[in-house]
């Protein structure tokens, strides 16, 4: 009974402050995205709109083709997960579980015995009775999925779950999560301002800022080619260097950088690379070399960091601070002269950023 | 390993511990006295002033109104305060700050002058009756205590808690009853026993709007005063203290005091 969620051109307000912009968002039966972004971006905004607490100013929410975006927020049978549990701390542990049952006119054995069945499914079994001000901030996390589970609800949507947990359980209970998720094929949205957490939890993200979505797709796309220079910075891209075409020669093209370095770009790796653009790698991508007559940018090196799989230099170059790695076999001292040469496979081109 | 104590610690929180309790024993022993004037040490053990009280009709009259007052105005208090106090804290954000200090308007105007201007503005422009006047002032009197003693059990309120059972498919009217109220239950008996002790004590409203017939116990108090120093006013004060003794035991009981620390 789970239902496909379709968001379609929401813009919203708070007060006079425009937070959504024309945000438009399809997603499939089954599937997991999650919404990652800074604190104001809008992911929150966008939960809370679809769980119907807030009103967008204009646009629709659709839940398998039924229109949403007037209905009260108790209509809309959306199972939601709260980042501090929001348990009815009066309530026991299976009166919480059982509290969406009771308002669907769900009660005695038929109530008790899917209570029982959630709780056994999430592990607290032996907890229904205590009050939720007794229990660990992982079994209260655990009880607010089961209470959203056991009314089967075609949507579930997580608000930072896991925030408020230490570093280990937070990767243990991502993975439970994501069980749960799958074996229920429920569709999901899930908010984070946690990279790691929602590339690991998630079938597709969005990359949120400023009320619009920058880009959507798998993490693994996300994470090799991002769309745009702010998800290239997100997602860790350190180096992003502005480029210039100067040549084009068949299958190369020779661009230029600031401080008049010129670098030999093949197709082949790049697709089409228009006039000006963005060369954008992550340190790994920049191999750095103190063989000074290979083609690469020249630099000096400065502070030398030991990653434990390369040493990572700040490189002085023409083009402004880079950060590039070196091999492990042949440490290079700070303010040797090197060159920096980008390994195609892990760059990528990006459109130039608009001036702001 | 013990804990020293200072000496003057010591002798500190004896001074205290006689300030705080001092008053009510002379109050005690003087309505005890069998004398007809008011003394302290009491001489000789009566209960006969606790008689009086119930002998005379002014007495009898007054204590049942200023308890009808103290329910009713406590009540309608409790009736606008709760909401008041939910909107408060629920849309803080969006509410403007000075709204919440206009709730506790009526404790920053002196009382007089309060009392003053319902009697002008209430009592004497709609010639409202006195009992209705009365309740009025008092209502009035006591919202703040129950604006804020609420507003600080609702500080502490996650209002996602809320909004998880309206996800989960309860009616937002619903949730506030069974879900909110619950989880302010304590701030809200103690509103309620603030609201009606002050109630049940005040004179500078009351005094204004009390008139032929109708009056409240303190009034009478000072009334009887006025004319008879015998020991029945400490007897009818004896009377309050245990009443409101009565209502914290009954809280006690029901709920345990440390809500109250809460």
């Amino acid at each position: 009974m789970t239902q496909n969620l379709s968001i379609q051109n929401i813009t919203a307000h708070y007060g006079t402050t425009k937070v959504l912009e024309d945000l438009s968002l399809d997603i499939a039966e089954g599937e997991l995205v999650s919404l990652l972004g800074a604190s104001g971006c809008g992911k929150t905004t966008t939960l809370r709109l679809v769980a119907g607490f807030l009103e967008p100013t204009s646009g629709t929410i659709e839940l398998g083709g039924k229109d949403l975006t007037r209905l009260p927020a108790h209509q809309r049978n959306i199972g939601l997960v709260f980042q501090n549990y929001a348990l009815f701390p009066h309530l026991s542990v299976a009166d919480n579980v059982g509290f969406g049952l009771k308002q669907r006119g769900i009660s005695g054995e038929d109530k008790a015995k899917r209570v029982g069945a959630m709780l056994e499914r999430v592990g607290l079994a032996h907890l229904a009775d205590r009050l939720p001000g007794a229990l660990s901030g992982g079994q209260k996390q655990r009880v607010a999925l089961a209470r959203a589970l056991v009314i089967e609800p075609p949507l579930l949507m997580f608000d930072e779950p896991l925030s408020n947990l230490d570093a280990k359980l937070r990767v243990d209970m991502r993975v439970e999560i994501r069980q749960l998720q799958r074996a229920n094929g429920t569709t999901s949205v899930y908010v984070t301002h946690d990279q790691e957490e929602a590339f690991s939890i998630s079938d597709r993200v969005a990359i949120m800022h400023a009320g619009r979505i920058m880009q959507l797709d798998t993490p693994e796309v996300l994470y090799q080619r991002p769309a745009n220079a702010f998800v290239a910075r997100f997602v860790g891209f350190e180096n992003l260097i502005p480029m210039k075409v100067v040549a084009r020669d068949g299958a190369k093209v020779t661009a230029e950088m600031a401080g008049g370095v010129k670098l030999t770009l093949g197709l082949e790796h790049f697709g089409a690379i228009p006039d000006s653009f963005i060369l954008a790698c992550r340190a790994d991508g920049l191999a750095v070399t103190d063989n000074v007559n290979l083609e690469g940018i020249p630099a000096t090196l400065g502070l030398r960091t030991y990653l434990g799989r390369a040493y990572q230099y700040q490189c002085e170059t023409g083009a402004g601070l880079l950060l590039a790695n070196g091999p492990l076999t042949r440490p290079l001292d700070i303010g040797a002269n090197a060159k920096l040469v980008p390994v195609p496979e892990q760059c990528t081109i990006l459109a130039p950023e608009a001036e702001a | 390993m013990t804990n020293k104590l200072h000496p003057a610690l010591i002798a500190f929180t004896v001074l205290v511990f006689f300030f705080l309790v001092g008053p009510l024993v002379i109050v005690i022993g003087s309505a005890l006295s069998d004398t007809t004037y008011l003394t302290f040490p009491p001489q000789g053990l009566s209960l006969r002033w606790f008689e009086n009280i119930f002998q005379i009709s002014a007495f009898r009259r007054t204590i049942i109104t200023s308890l009808q007052i103290a329910f009713l105005s406590t009540f309608i208090a409790l009736l606008i305060g709760i909401p008041a106090a939910y909107a408060l804290n629920r849309y803080r954000i969006q509410l403007p700050g000075w709204l919440s200090t206009l709730f506790i308007l009526p404790v920053l105007v002196p009382e007089l002058v309060l009392g003053f201007s319902i009697l002008k503005n209430v009592a004497a422009q709609f010639s409202a009756p006195i009992f209705l006047s009365l309740v009025i002032g008092h209502s009035l009197l006591v919202l703040p205590y129950v604006v804020r003693v609420i507003s600080a059990s609702l500080a502490s309120f996650d209002f996602s808690i809320e909004e998880a059972a309206i996800s989960l498919g309860s009616p937002p009217l619903k949730t506030f009853f069974t879900i909110l109220l619950p989880n302010v239950r304590s701030g809200v008996i103690a509103a309620f026993i603030l609201s009606f002790i002050t109630s049940i004590n005040d004179v500078s409203i009351s005094i204004f709007m009390t008139g032929p017939g109708i009056s409240t116990l303190p009034i009478q108090i000072l009334a009887h005063m006025e004319q008879f120093f015998d020991p029945t006013v400490a007897s009818v004060s004896v009377l309050l203290m245990a009443l409101t003794v009565a209502v914290m035991a009954v809280v006690e009981r029901t709920l345990g005091l440390t809500f109250l620390a809460k």
